[in-house]
């Protein structure tokens, strides 16, 4: 018996798949739970329309909550065709009228009309696959003794009929999970949620339990759009590619010395952080603007300022994006942090990515994506993102807005740049009573790189960076909180530099 | 208002119909639970509509496509067609005094 494999059903859903090792049990019931509006009937539907779709297995669907003619109307948005499967013999669709008014108290019964019209569905178009939804409409007012036997009975039925299953059923505050007889009944048990924080919905997927099977335990994001339900497991072929030694020019000829003397890797990951107006976006552009050059294509994702702006902002500093834009090489996603959650807005991206294979993605700034939610979401689902692009060898740089003050203070902040392969701060520093942007590579992953703090100049000739050298006499003020501890170190310079500097 | 019209036609129906009830039981062969609703409604009819019902008894097996016509999925089933309103009593019947009450024989 070694190396057995449970038989499995692929559900052809992104993601679910890869969760479940292959997909749910073979001819046995799945118990699908989740609250209303959670995804249940979609999920649902997909996993049959798939079966139709990609391994031929016809399907029969028992709807007790919605009107066949409402289902297929709802459904109508999703690209499922269920008219033609309809038409096709290849699904067939039951609306079973659970009567309210029935007296149901003269005695003992069971559900064997149920039974009946199943079985009668099933043999309709010899369906392989099965859907009930939901449970809860089905045994609405039923005595607990009759519905515990009547599951159990439609579970091994359903077994002896060798189809493969999918019950939906609430969870929360209900009778049956009270009961709590679907953790015990049923071979796998998956839970649904839509959760809402910071009042953005994320939906979640979990797998309970898989009976006789490996299966991921974490809690999984997924999404519904048009095209169906998406869920996103943390790649794990991240972990096994191949790391390039190429590299890339960060199109700033400094910076690429700062960073030994080459500029970045390919396919990893940049952070650059700074306070409002140190320059990201100009930096961000500048190596979008060498990425196109190079005849490599970028997709740049503002956040923040419309790309037209974008375009006139750097045309002034001599990157001329427009040219660009309009031969296809770059091209702009933006959008409203706002608009929508994270999820989505990475699956935007993603779809995009997979239409144009651009070498390098820019997100800008990735921290207005940070109110969308709870940090720890935010991270998860970043480091999704960039083990997918990873995945594909596309260098990604994010920029990061951090309010003044320490860097370690700002907790989303640091979260990122442990994260990624380079991590470089922008930020304003005094030197002689001026404000200057300052640059520094923070880390870099791999290669030697400069530990200088480099005066970072922008003119109407781009980005250069220069090695701090105070005007006066007096000794490098590199940053205030430099300028202090050297103070503490030699009192004495520090006064006679406040003597030179001090009106006289 | 409405609720008298209700009744008028009521009592017409019973009229045209002679008084008479009509029953329809679905049962699912020979179950335990099939085979003592029909005794059951048997006894019951005999005893408190004699001469004045007809009963009818529909094994669902042999005519599955009434489960969905007849929107049926508990079992056994009994339906008052008439007189009107049409009623749905569901169980092996074994309760008199609620099978009475549905019935509207109390």
């Amino acid at each position: 018996m070694k190396n057995f494999t449970f038989p499995k059903s692929p559900t052809g859903i992104q993601g679910l798949d890869e969760i479940t090792n292959g997909g749910i049990p073979k001819n046995r019931p799945t118990l699908l739970l989740g609250n209303t509006g959670s995804g249940k009937t979609i999920l649902a539907m997909e996993f049959l329309v798939n079966g139709i779709v990609l391994f031929d297995e016809p399907a029969v669907f028992m709807a007790f909550e919605e009107k066949k003619e409402d289902l297929v109307m709802n459904l109508k948005s999703l690209a499922y065709n269920l008219d033609t499967h309809i038409a096709n013999n290849k699904i067939y669709i039951e609306q079973v009228l659970i009567n309210p008014y029935e007296m149901r108290d003269t005695g003992m019964y069971d559900l064997e009309g149920l039974f009946v019209r199943l079985e009668q569905a099933i043999h309709k178009v010899m369906a392989k696959r099965v859907v009930l939804d939901s449970l809860d409409k089905l045994f609405y007012g039923l005595d607990n003794k009759i519905l515990r036997s009547e599951f159990l009975r439609l579970l091994s039925w359903l077994k002896k009929m060798k189809v493969t299953a999918i019950i939906t059923s609430e969870i929360g505050d209900h009778f049956l999970t009270h009961m709590g007889i679907e953790e015990y009944v049923a071979d796998c048990v998956i839970a649904l949620d839509n959760r809402v924080t910071n009042q953005i919905a994320t939906r979640r997927l979990r797998i309970v339990k898989y009976r006789g099977s490996f299966h991921g335990n974490n809690e999984y994001p997924f999404t519904i759009d048009e095209k169906g339900i998406s869920v996103y497991p943390i790649i794990s072929e991240a972990f096994q590619q191949e790391p390039t030694s190429k590299r890339i020019s960060s199109g700033i000829k400094d910076l690429d010395e700062m960073l030994g003397k080459k500029g970045f890797y390919e396919g990893s990951s940049i952070l650059i952080s700074g306070t409002a107006g140190t320059g990201k976006t100009t930096t961000a552009a500048s190596f979008a603007y060498s990425v196109c050059k190079a005849k490599k294509r970028c997709l740049f994702c503002a956040f923040e300022e419309a790309p037209k702006q974008i375009i006139r902002n750097m045309g002034s500093i001599g990157f001329h994006l427009d040219p660009l834009v309009k031969s296809g090489i770059l091209t702009f996603y933006y959008s409203r942090p706002t608009l929508q959650n994270l999820e989505l807005h990475f699956l935007a991206i993603k779809k995009i990515i997979n239409e144009i294979k651009p070498a390098v993605v820019i997100l800008d700034p990735i921290t207005n994506l940070m109110t969308e939610g709870p940090n720890s979401d935010i991270r998860s689902m970043l480091t999704r993102f960039v083990d997918f692009l990873k995945t594909q060898h596309i260098t990604v740089m994010f920029t990061a807005a951090i309010t003044i003050g320490s860097i370690e203070r700002n907790p989303s902040d640091e979260g990122i740049s442990s994260m990624v392969d380079t991590w470089m701060v922008v930020q304003d520093i005094d030197i002689d009573a001026e404000r200057s942007r300052s640059l520094c590579v923070m880390k870099s992953r791999g290669m030697a790189h400069s530990t200088d703090v480099r005066k970072f100049k922008i003119s109407t000739k781009g980005i250069t960076l220069l090695p701090i050298v105070a005007n006066s006499k007096g000794p490098l003020a590199v940053s205030k909180r430099k300028a202090k501890e050297h103070g503490n170190l030699s009192t004495s310079k520090e006064s006679i530099w406040v003597k030179e500097n001090s009106p006289q | 208002m409405r609720i008298q019209n209700k009744m008028k036609v009521n009592t017409q129906a019973l009229n045209d119909n002679g008084g008479k009830y009509i029953l329809c039981l679905f049962v699912s062969g020979k179950s335990p639970n099939s085979a003592l609703a029909v005794v059951n409604i048997k006894a019951i009819c005999e005893k408190y509509l004699k001469n004045r019902y007809e009963l009818e008894i529909i094994d669902i097996y042999q005519h599955p496509d009434l489960a969905i016509t007849e929107e049926i999925v508990a079992l056994p089933l009994l339906i008052k067609k008439f007189p009107i309103p049409k009623k749905r009593i569901v169980g092996d019947l074994s309760n008199t005094e609620e099978v009475l009450k549905g019935l509207g024989l109390v």
